[in-house]
């Protein structure tokens, strides 16, 4: 059941496809999963329409299935992006990625006199308001909005 | 252990608060207390604060406890580059409970998730300083008589100043009405005045320091500092219009008192210092009794 869409990337037989991603994270959602140090075989496609919001990107991953709190880190940067696992070249599950309450250890808070900006410390975030997001750092209190998070 | 701590004024429910008001009360009229005998308390100054210092020093030693520590970062292993988790490692090892002063944010809680005794926010940087936060309620409560139904007015650098931010978060317990004098560049920042639209707490905000404080119980001052803005002119234009003179005082109510954290720089004229009104000095002098009444309870001594 591979779509037109999916067949513009060429098709994978196990594997994931992350799909609806905004184009300008493309790069920022392969850093947040890893797939920059993955030796699986990886296909991208990105600048393609979309007939939702702009252009979007397409990522196949052969051979991985990512852990919900794996993938739902980039719901950061591609709230949209919708999973589809694929197994003998079929869709075999769809998913959604989804905005976590509490992200720890991967965006930066945005106060630069943060303790966790000054020493070894990881970062804990707690989400207080989804549109546009918006998180509190555990730390120090202040408030990290939508643009100017930065994944770590 | 770490559940004890007093990092944010947010940590402490209302009672809680009422409970360190009434105790410091206790301790007001028998200052001298064995409570701490034995005891050895930590107090860490990562950056100097003589005041804040000698306040909780004197608590320490009036409840008949020992210190020890440093007063700022150049005397400690710090500047060696000993990270804030390795001393409060070493530390909470030495002592039964740590009183922290540090200029970077969140600090406090840092090192609450790391000591395995409780930790006593002194300030975090420009974070919280909640038990400047408890001494204000406790002057609040002393000299009005109670905490609840106050119309509190507060001047000056409401963005930037952590003192007002803490008291507003403490005072929403007791069902008050605020009014926020400060100039443009200085206004209560957005995410105050939409925690307060959602606990339904009333609040008006003005430019002009008049005499609209005659309704006032309580005027909390605050410096406004040159620094904190980006055009100097601004500043200029500013900086003789936030000053409280004794003169102001003439219509204002009777059980009006005078607030700051001090030190102050020319936001309270001297003339204001005899009338009866002002109680910076004091307010200052019952953060001892606040501190011991927060040592005390969070300690489990009383
Ligand atoms: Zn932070």
């Amino acid at each position: 059941m591979s779509t037109k869409k999916e067949l513009s990337v060429s098709a994978i037989q196990e594997g994931t496809v992350i799909d609806h991603i905004p184009a300008e994270y493309l790069f920022k959602v392969i850093r947040i999963l890893g797939l920059d140090n993955c030796s699986n075989l990886i296909t991208f496609g990105t600048n393609l329409g979309s007939s939702k919001f702009g252009k979007k990107a397409i990522i196949k991953v052969a051979d991985k299935f990512f852990k919900d709190d794996e993938i739902n880190k980039i719901a950061l940067v591609a709230k949209e992006a919708r999973l589809n696992i694929i197994k003998d070249y079929e869709v075999v599950e769809k998913k959604l990625v989804h905005i976590e309450s509490e992200i720890i250890g991967i965006a930066r808070c945005f106060n630069p006199k943060c303790i966790t900006n000054n020493q070894e410390v990881t970062t804990r975030l707690l989400l207080v308001e989804k549109e546009p997001l918006a998180y509190k750092c555990h730390y120090c209190e202040k408030i990290t909005t939508e643009e100017h998070l930065e994944i770590i | 252990m770490k559940d004890l701590s007093l990092v944010s004024i947010n940590d402490f429910s209302k009672e809680e608060i009422l409970k360190v008001v009434e105790l410091a009360a206790r301790f007001e009229k028998e200052p001298n207390q064995d409570l701490l005998k034995g005891k050895v308390v930590a107090s860490l100054f990562f950056e100097p604060s003589t005041r804040t210092r000698l306040s909780f020093e004197t608590a320490i030693n009036r409840l008949g406890g020992r210190v020890i520590g440093f007063s700022d970062a150049s005397s400690s292993s710090t500047t060696k580059g000993e990270t804030l988790n390795d001393t409060i490692k070493m530390v909470s090892n030495y002592a039964d409970l740590i009183v922290m002063r540090h200029p970077l944010e969140g600090s406090a809680r840092y090192a609450s998730e790391q000591s395995s005794v409780p930790i006593i926010n002194a300030g975090d940087g420009a974070n919280q300083h909640p038990t400047q936060t408890l001494l204000d309620l406790y002057s609040i409560q002393k000299t009005q008589g109670t905490l609840e139904d106050l119309n509190i007015f507060m001047v000056g650098d409401l963005k930037y100043g952590r003192t007002v931010h803490s008291l507003l978060q403490a005072m929403s317990h007791f069902n008050p009405k605020f009014n926020f004098i400060a100039p443009d560049e200085l206004k209560m920042p957005d995410e105050y005045k939409i925690w307060l639209d959602s606990k339904g707490i009333p609040y008006y905000e003005h430019s002009e320091f008049t005499d609209i404080i005659s309704k006032a119980d309580i005027l909390y001052m605050t410096r406004v500092q040159q620094e904190r803005f980006v055009d100097p002119m601004e500043y200029e234009k500013v900086k003789n219009i936030y000053i409280l003179r004794n003169s102001m005082l003439d219509n204002t109510k009777d059980n009006l008192r005078i607030l700051h954290p001090l030190p102050r720089v020319n936001e309270i004229n001297t003339d204001v210092d005899s009338n009866p009104k002002a109680y910076y000095f004091e307010q200052a002098e019952n953060g001892v009794y606040a501190r011991m009444a927060i040592i005390a309870s969070i300690l489990g001594l009383v």
